[in-house]
C-alpha cells in the first residue's frame, strides 16, 4: 500500500507559528518585504541576521507588540494583528518571552519577579506559589539566589531569572531575544543547556533570535537567515553551514564584507576628504 | 522667532495637551482593572504621600512663620494684629496651602513618578509586563494617578496645620499676641465649606493634574537617559504652570 508511505502534504505539518507576506516599514526604512516563516511545533527555530535587520521587530510582531504594515501572522491559529487587546493578553499568557536585557522588575526580589505572573493571574495558596517558584529557580540553578535583588545579579544570572519567569506558567511557545549577547562562555553554555533542556523535557516551541552561529547550531533544529528585509536562506544549521550563497558565506564564514556591506552608505570618499574627483571641476 | 517656528511650538504644545487628555481617558478606563492591584495603589499612596511628609511639614512650618511675621508687621500699621490668625488661616486654606503643596508635590513626588516610569520603559519593564499579560496602565500608571489624587489633599491638610502652627509660634509665642484672640478670631471667620472645603477641592484637582502630567511624561519619555531627564524637567515646569493657571480659574469659580 504505497499510499500509506507517502509523505504527508505540507499543510498537515503542525506549525505553531505561520508568517506570510510580512511587510513593515519603520521610519522610512523597509524592515520586512514579503517575509514567510513557518515555526514547527515543539522544535527550536533560530532567526539569524545582521544587526538591525529586524529580528527583534519580528518577535514584537509575533507577540502583537507592534502591528505590521501588511501580511498575516498566525500564532496557534490566531491572527495576531487582528486580535483585540483582551484576546492578545489571553494569547500572551501562553507565551514566554525572554528579553535581551532580562527586563526584571527592579523593585522586586528574584523570588517575587518569578512569582509575578502567578500572582497577577492566579489566586494560588502561598505555599503552592513558593513551591512552583522554587522549582523553576532550581531548574535554572538559582534557587539559592531567591532573596537577591536584580541589581545584585550578574548578566548571566539575570537572564536565567528572566528565563525562570518566562516559563513559570508552562507556556507552549517561548521566544528568546538575543539570549547569548554579552555572556561569558560559562554563562553562555548554561543558557544553551537550558534552552535544550526546556525543548527536550517540556516540548516547548522555541523561537531564538541570535547572532552566534556556534551556539545556535548546538540548539536549533531550523535556522532562517534574514537580511535586507527578506529570508535569504533557510535550513538546518548543518545545511546553512555548507551553503554556498554569498549570504551564508558571509554570515557563517565570518567575512567582514559581502552582501552585508562593511561601509555604511556614504558619499564619495575622495570628495569627502576634499580631493578633486574625476569629471568634476 | 519666525512665524512658522512659533506655530510649530504652539502646535506641539496643543498636541501634547491633546495626547495628555487622551492618556487621561486611557487611565480612567484602566482604573477598574487597577482595583485588582489595590495593594499597589496603597503602596503608591505611602510612597508619594508619607514619604513627602518631611518636606511638606518643614515647608508648611516656615511658610506659616513667614506669614506670621509679614502679616503682623502689616497689620500692626493699622492696629489690627488681632486678625493675624484669621488672615493667616484664610490665606493658607484658600490659596497657599493647596498651591504651595502642589508645587512641592510636583518637585518631590511628580519627578520621581516620571523618572521611575521612564526608566521602567527604558529597561523594558513595561514591555515585560505587557508580555506577561499585565496591563502597565492598570498596574503602574493608574495606581500612581490615584495616589496623587488621594495624597495631595491629605498633604495639603498637613501643610495648613503646620502653617497655622508656625504663625502661632511667631505671633503668640514670640511677638506676644493673645492666644485666645488668635484662635477665637480664626474660628469665627473661617467657614468650613467656603474656605476649608473649597481648598480641599482645589488640592484634589491639583493632585489629579500633577499626577497626570507626571505619569504622562514618564510613560511617553524617549527610552534614553536624556529623554528621561527631559521628561522629568517637563513634569516640574508643566505642573507648575498648569497648577497656577488652574488655581486662577478655580478661584474665579469658587469665590
Amino acid at each position: 500500500m504505497p499510499e500509506l508511505l507517502a509523505t504527508p502534504p505540507a499543510a498537515a505539518i503542525d506549525h505553531h507559528v505561520e508568517v506570510r507576506g510580512l511587510a513593515t516599514v519603520l521610519g522610512g526604512k523597509t524592515i520586512f518585504d514579503g517575509v514567510d516563516i513557518d515555526i514547527p511545533r515543539g522544535q527550536v527555530t533560530a532567526i539569524m541576521g545582521p544587526s538591525g535587520c529586524g529580528k527583534t521587530t519580528l518577535l514584537r510582531h509575533l507577540t502583537g507588540q507592534r502591528r505590521p504594515d501588511a501580511g498575516s501572522i498566525r500564532v496557534d491559529g490566531h491572527e495576531v494583528p487582528r486580535l483585540s487587546r483582551q484576546a492578545l493578553f489571553e494569547l500572551r499568557e501562553k507565551i514566554g518571552y525572554l528579553f535581551q536585557n532580562s527586563a526584571l522588575l527592579t523593585d522586586f526580589s528574584v523570588f517575587e519577579n518569578v512569582a509575578f505572573p502567578l500572582r497577577q493571574h492566579l489566586r494560588l495558596p502561598e505555599a503552592l506559589v513558593r513551591n512552583i517558584v522554587l522549582t523553576k529557580l532550581q531548574a535554572v540553578g538559582l534557587r539559592g539566589a531567591a532573596a537577591l535583588m536584580p541589581d545584585e545579579l550578574s548578566g548571566g544570572m539575570a537572564r536565567r531569572v528572566a528565563l525562570a519567569r518566562a516559563i513559570i506558567r508552562d507556556p507552549a511557545l517561548i521566544l528568546y531575544d538575543e539570549p547569548f549577547v554579552g555572556l561569558d562562555p560559562v554563562a553562555l553554555n548554561q543558557i544553551v543547556k537550558l534552552i535544550r533542556t526546556l525543548k527536550n523535557t517540556l516540548g516547548l516551541t522555541s523561537i531564538l533570535v541570535a547572532h552566534e552561529f556556534s551556539a545556535v547550531s548546538r540548539v536549533a533544529d531550523h535556522v532562517y537567515l534574514l537580511a535586507g528585509g527578506k529570508i535569504v536562506a533557510h535550513g538546518t544549521p548543518a545545511e546553512l553551514a555548507r551553503g554556498d550563497s554569498p549570504w551564508t558565506r558571509q554570515f557563517f564564514g565570518g567575512e567582514a564584507d559581502g552582501p552585508v556591506p562593511f561601509h555604511y552608505p556614504a558619499r564619495d570618499y575622495a570628495a569627502d576628504l576634499g580631493f578633486p574627483v574625476a569629471g568634476r571641476p | 522667532m519666525s512665524g512658522a517656528r512659533r506655530s510649530s511650538v504652539a502646535g506641539d504644545a496643543l498636541a501634547q495637551i491633546g495626547a495628555c487628555g487622551l492618556f487621561l481617558l486611557q487611565i480612567l478606563a484602566a482604573v477598574p482593572g487597577s482595583l485588582r492591584h489595590f495593594r499597589e495603589t496603597v503602596r503608591q499612596v505611602w510612597f508619594v504621600g508619607a514619604m513627602s511628609l518631611v518636606i511638606i511639614m518643614t515647608c508648611g512650618l516656615f511658610v506659616g512663620m513667614v506669614l506670621g511675621l509679614q502679616l503682623y508687621y502689616v497689620l500692626s500699621i493699622f492696629g489690627g494684629t488681632a486678625a493675624l490668625g484669621t488672615v493667616v488661616s484664610l490665606s493658607l486654606y484658600r490659596e497657599l496651602g493647596p498651591v504651595v503643596t502642589a508645587l512641592l508635590f510636583a518637585g518631590r513626588a511628580g519627578t520621581s513618578m516620571t523618572a521611575e516610569i521612564g526608566l521602567m520603559r527604558a529597561t523594558d519593564q513595561l514591555s515585560a509586563m505587557e508580555m506577561m499579560a499585565v496591563d502597565p496602565l492598570a498596574y503602574v500608571v493608574a495606581p500612581r494617578f490615584l495616589a496623587g489624587l488621594v495624597a495631595l489633599p491629605l498633604l495639603t491638610c498637613v501643610f495648613n496645620a503646620l502653617g497655622i502652627f508656625g504663625a502661632h509660634l511667631v505671633g503668640v509665642s514670640w511677638l506676644g499676641l493673645d492666644n485666645g484672640m488668635f484662635w477665637s478670631n480664626m474660628t469665627a471667620s473661617v467657614d468650613v465649606w467656603k474656605d476649608v472645603i473649597n481648598g480641599v477641592w482645589k488640592s484634589v484637582a491639583f493632585g489629579g493634574v500633577v499626577a497626570l502630567i507626571a505619569v504622562f511624561q514618564g510613560y511617553t519619555a524617549p527610552p534614553t537617559s536624556e529623554g528621561v531627564a527631559y521628561a522629568t524637567t517637563r513634569t516640574v515646569v508643566s505642573s507648575s504652570i498648569v497648577v497656577l493657571a488652574l488655581d486662577f480659574v478655580m478661584t474665579a469659580f469658587l469665590m
